[in-house]
């Protein structure tokens, strides 16, 4: 069971149309050499998941900026005019979701669960065309999973089976899209023999993770 | 002569209780911090995956994985800690976060809010907007009275898509200090040299003014 892999060996991995999800913030905890790899291998036709397109040279704006991506799931577009001008020109087709319904989505789809109910959007454009569900006197929107074919995350250090550590606020929507797609791979920074990490101290278990790179 | 932010900066920081855990978004709602009242600290909450929100480092100090929800470096305080988006929205969603003071490019009297797009122009996207006012305990107004042209913001009605609705508690300007209630918005505070007609010919909803209406402290 060797994880550690090559560039060549997850450029093998990747194909039009699929759905991927990547992690980051403004692209702090977005694996950028992953990214990097998408861009030289140029599928196209993808269905992106992340929370924002970071910005035209960094993180996953430059997967759009490539035009790679056909519509893209995200919960902030703000600090890439190339993502608003496809959407304006028709170009992509993109799904803004709240930041924590976002969060919750990737979660359940890992988490075996047919979906949550929020009560982030109600009364706003948001609800247009969900399910309303009043329990106990509250009014909620059954937001439902979403799952992806391919999960590209950062981390800070693995050890070689794949126990993840986290650094700052890189951490974000990366240990949830771990648990949400059917191949993960792991961009760290450090890769560290198994045993060095202390088990206490993980933060994504190693189970979730199918391939590492160094960054 | 105090700015603006100023103005708004010091009304806002005195609705803070001691140890609150409180959002600020991006722009005048950040500049709170700055002018909190003697005896009075709060603990930062960064939508990003954090609490214990600090200081900017000085330079040659940043840490790469340490920023704000705007993205810009920042610190951790020693009593803080990261987590991943979903504890990060659960945190804002589940009633934890004392209070959030966001921005608007309207609100109305039945405490409506809009201030992530405006149709065919700006559609950056709600961020993590539309679950703060969902969840925060209150939810507090930080803004400039009117828009840059002089047309009102705080309006009967809101005409731009709602990032929430009837979620706004606070409304706070440069003009005055609002309550939204059941009734409507009640004018609470003038702000030093601004008189009630000042206020209401600069707003389109109908202020109430309250009985006990005095002069912001600031």
């Amino acid at each position: 069971m060797k994880k550690v892999t090559t560039r060549q060996e997850i450029m093998n991995c990747l194909s039009d149309a699929q759905t991927l999800m990547v992690g980051g913030f403004l692209a702090v905890g977005t694996p950028e050499s992953l990214v990097d790899i998408l861009v030289e291998k140029a599928v196209k036709d993808l269905t992106l998941i992340c929370n924002d397109t970071g910005f035209p040279d960094k993180g996953t704006g430059k997967l759009i900026v490539n035009k790679q991506v056909i519509k893209l799931i995200a919960s902030h577009i703000g600090t890439n005019p190339e993502t608003g001008r496809q959407m304006n020109a028709g170009e992509i087709e993109v799904e803004l979701v709240p930041q924590g319904t976002l969060a919750e989505r990737i979660r359940c789809a890992g988490a075996g669960l047919g979906g949550v109910l929020t009560p982030t959007g109600v009364g706003t454009v948001v609800e247009k065309g969900k399910e309303i569900i009043i329990t106990k006197g509250k009014t909620y929107i059954l937001e439902t999973p979403l799952f992806a074919d391919i999960a590209l995350i950062k981390a800070a250090k693995a050890d070689t089976f794949g126990n993840l550590l986290y650094s700052g606020s890189a951490r974000n929507f990366n240990p949830l899209m771990a648990m949400a797609a059917k191949l993960v791979i792991a961009e760290v920074e450090e890769i560290v023999e198994v045993g060095s990490i202390d088990p206490n101290e993980v933060m994504t278990p190693g189970i979730f993770i199918d391939k590492i790179i160094k960054a | 002569m105090a700015t603006p932010r100023e103005i708004v900066g010091k009304r806002v920081a005195r609705l803070f209780e001691n140890g609150d855990l409180v959002n600020l978004g991006i722009g005048m709602p950040t500049a709170v911090a700055n002018y909190l009242p003697e005896g009075i600290s709060i603990i930062l909450h960064s939508e990003n995956g954090f609490v214990g929100l600090g200081p900017t480092p000085p330079e040659g100090n940043q840490d790469k994985d340490i920023v704000n929800a705007g993205g810009q470096p920042v610190t951790i305080l020693p009593y803080g800690a990261f987590f991943d988006s979903a504890m990060s929205f659960a945190i804002i969603r589940g009633g934890h976060v004392a209070a959030t003071v966001l921005g608007a490019l309207q609100v109305d009297e039945e405490g409506n809010l809009a201030n992530w797009m405006i149709p065919g122009k700006m559609v950056p996207g709600m961020g993590g907007a539309m679950d703060l006012v969902a969840g925060a305990r209150t939810v507090i107004i930080a803004m400039e009275h009117a828009a840059k042209d002089g047309s009102p913001k705080i309006l009967k009605k809101c005409s731009l898509p709602l990032t929430g609705a009837k979620v706004a508690d606070y409304i706070v300007t440069e003009l005055g200090f609002m309550e939204v209630t059941a009734e409507g918005i009640v004018l609470k505070e003038l702000a030093p040299g601004v008189t009630v007609e000042d206020i209401q010919a600069k707003t389109e909803a109908k202020l109430i003014i309250s009985p006990d209406l005095e002069e912001m402290k600031i």
